[in-house]
């Protein structure tokens, strides 16, 4: 900024702080409805904070809109992905950067191809597979292919990861007596934590916002996850805003939460993500 | 160690849980659809007449389906990622890449939409758009514009704008974010070099850091491409494709194919389209950046 004229800063600024306001806005403006009737969203007060504030519209939703049910649903089908993901894209990561084989290059692009492939595309051939396995309508309906979506992600990041991991380590480990179960255990996963953070932060939140699989493998209400529960509430609620706006709020507060805290280690693990596919 | 690293046994054990999950639910699934889309199938029970090529045939060519409709609006909806998007995203990028104060507070509120449920967003920007009480309307009915007030999301001429505007909001972060990771990562070197022969800010930002960051910006246009071809969450809870098919995109044409007219056969069809176009448009993009060396 040295050779930049004060005006320039200036501006600069302006142009920073108005996007600024764009992005908090609306989420701001549905913190604020979530907790207003519906006369004070429909034209007492529309972008105030509330002057009462409702706070039975987070009982309806989390009661009449069995929010509470949803956000359990959520978060079982999230732990379970996180952990089956991170065990499986370790393993095979073991097997492409350490164990000594051939192809092992070739297997580790075939890995990749799963970064391009859209989501949507094997819906109808999952759908069947899963009926068939008698698996939908249960938690594994979303378990498994999340699982298997997130894989090609977890194996580029712990690739990274673990061929930084000096080979030394390994061969010591060896010379005292430890098998290959031992050296992967013992040795590698736990010095693995960076990458299994990176690739739980990113796996949760694809699956935490996830929409097109839970909307088809799930029917039965009792098993839904948050975002089609929202969906549903929103169909249920078509006039109240409030009880929606509690919803709304409810499914986004975790992410936003851990976000505040969180926010360095996210960012890289969305980079680690792209840039170095 | 050698020895023990290369026996096969360990280095099946160590794959199969992997290759099962990745063949299974990814690999297989694309066979699997392009074999579904040669039948005329109604759904899983139902049986299965082969038609050959018919439902590519039908896709094609008939008007009442509207494949390329679907696939017009999913290229605009790309385009306008491109072109106003992206540039925006890297503009912002380039900004907070020089030592702005308030850096890391920008990016991360930037960075934020990105991780809200896009149903949330679609759900929010719903009553944004919500023609009597959304903020939108009210705000230009408040500064004396009634008359642009619109059923944003009702109109034909209005609604595929009205679905790219909360995309834009969304992903702007995304984007920003790649392509400041990579302005950072230009060696400081090279701009104090430009800056002592003289160099303005604008031609630092031409000649240096735009030419560095090539490669981080050739993943941002593949993503926002296939993202948009993608596109589906967001479509379905704002619009479902409609009004009159204006915002129908091939994964929203795919699913009222598949549960509304249980047409399975076609669903894989358009399915098999998808992911044709995503390579493609993945290697021509890639192609089109290697030319430019």
């Amino acid at each position: 900024m040295i050779n930049n004229s004060k005006a320039a800063r200036v501006f600069i600024y302006i142009g920073l702080v108005f996007w600024l306001l764009v992005n908090l806005f609306p989420v701001y403006w549905m913190f604020t409805f979530s907790l207003k009737s519906n006369s004070e969203i429909f034209g007492e007060n529309v972008v105030g904070l509330p002057k009462e504030w409702l706070w039975s519209n987070y009982a309806s939703a989390l009661k009449t809109g069995n929010m509470a049910r949803y956000f359990l649903n959520s978060a079982i089908v999230a732990v379970a992905t996180i952990i089956i993901t991170l065990a499986v894209a370790l393993m095979a990561t073991f097997a492409l950067t350490r164990l000594v084989w051939k192809r092992r290059k070739t297997l580790n692009k075939f890995f990749m191809l799963g970064l391009t492939i859209p989501i949507h595309a094997s819906v109808v051939p999952v759908y069947v597979m899963l009926s068939r396995l008698n698996l939908l309508d249960t938690y594994w309906a979303l378990i498994i292919p999340y699982s298997a979506f997130s894989l090609s992600m977890a194996i580029l990041v712990c690739t990274g990861f673990m061929n930084e991991i000096p080979r030394e380590m390994d061969e010591s480990a060896c010379i005292d007596g430890c098998s290959v179960w031992g050296i992967f255990f013992r040795i590698i996963v736990p010095l693995m934590k960076p990458a299994v953070a990176t690739v739980g932060i990113y796996t949760f939140l694809q699956c935490w916002n996830e929409l097109m699989f839970a909307n088809i493998f799930i029917s039965k209400s009792a098993l839904r996850t948050l975002p089609v529960g929202v969906q549903a509430l929103s169909g249920q609620y078509t006039t109240e805003w409030g009880p929606i706006g509690a919803a709304l709020v409810l499914a986004t507060f975790p992410t936003l939460f851990i976000y505040i805290f969180l926010s360095k280690k996210i960012q890289e693990s969305f980079i680690a993500g792209a840039v170095k596919g | 160690m050698q020895r023990m690293y290369s026996k096969k046994i360990y280095i099946l054990l160590f794959l199969l849980p992997a290759l099962i999950l990745f063949c299974g639910v990814l690999i297989a699934p694309i066979g699997a659809s392009a074999y579904y889309s040669l039948f005329n199938w109604k759904g899983v029970g139902a049986d299965m007449e082969f038609i050959g090529l018919a439902n590519y045939k039908e896709l094609f060519t008939s008007n009442s389906i509207g494949f390329w409709k679907a696939l017009l609006n999913s290229l605009l909806l790309a385009a306008l990622s491109v072109f106003i998007q992206l540039p925006l995203a890297l503009g912002l990028a380039l900004t907070l890449g020089k030592k702005v104060k308030g850096e890391r507070l920008f990016l991360s509120v930037y960075f934020m939409p990105v991780l809200i449920s896009t149903v949330v967003i679609g759900q929010l920007w719903l009553k944004i758009y919500n023609p009597d009480y959304g903020i939108l309307n009210v705000f230009l009915r408040a500064i004396g514009l009634e008359s642009w007030a619109k059923i944003w999301l009702g109109n034909k001429s209005t609604a595929l704008g009205a679905v790219f505007v909360p995309t834009l909001w969304q992903y702007v972060g995304y984007h920003m974010l790649l392509l400041y990771a990579g302005v950072k990562s230009v060696p400081p070197e090279l701009r104090e070099a430009a800056m002592l022969d003289g160099a303005t800010d604008g031609q630092i930002n031409r000649y240096i850091v735009l030419p560095y960051i090539k490669p981080i910006i050739r993943i941002s246009v593949i993503f926002a491409v296939t993202g948009s071809l993608k596109s589906f969450d967001l479509i379905y809870v704002l619009t479902n494709g409609g009004p009159l098919h204006s915002t129908e995109v091939p994964s929203t044409l795919m699913i009222s194919m598949l549960f509304l007219r249980n047409r399975f056969g076609m669903g894989s069809a358009i399915a098999v389209m998808l992911i044709l176009l995503c390579f493609g448009f993945a290697l021509l993009i890639s192609a089109i950046f290697r030319e430019e060396k």
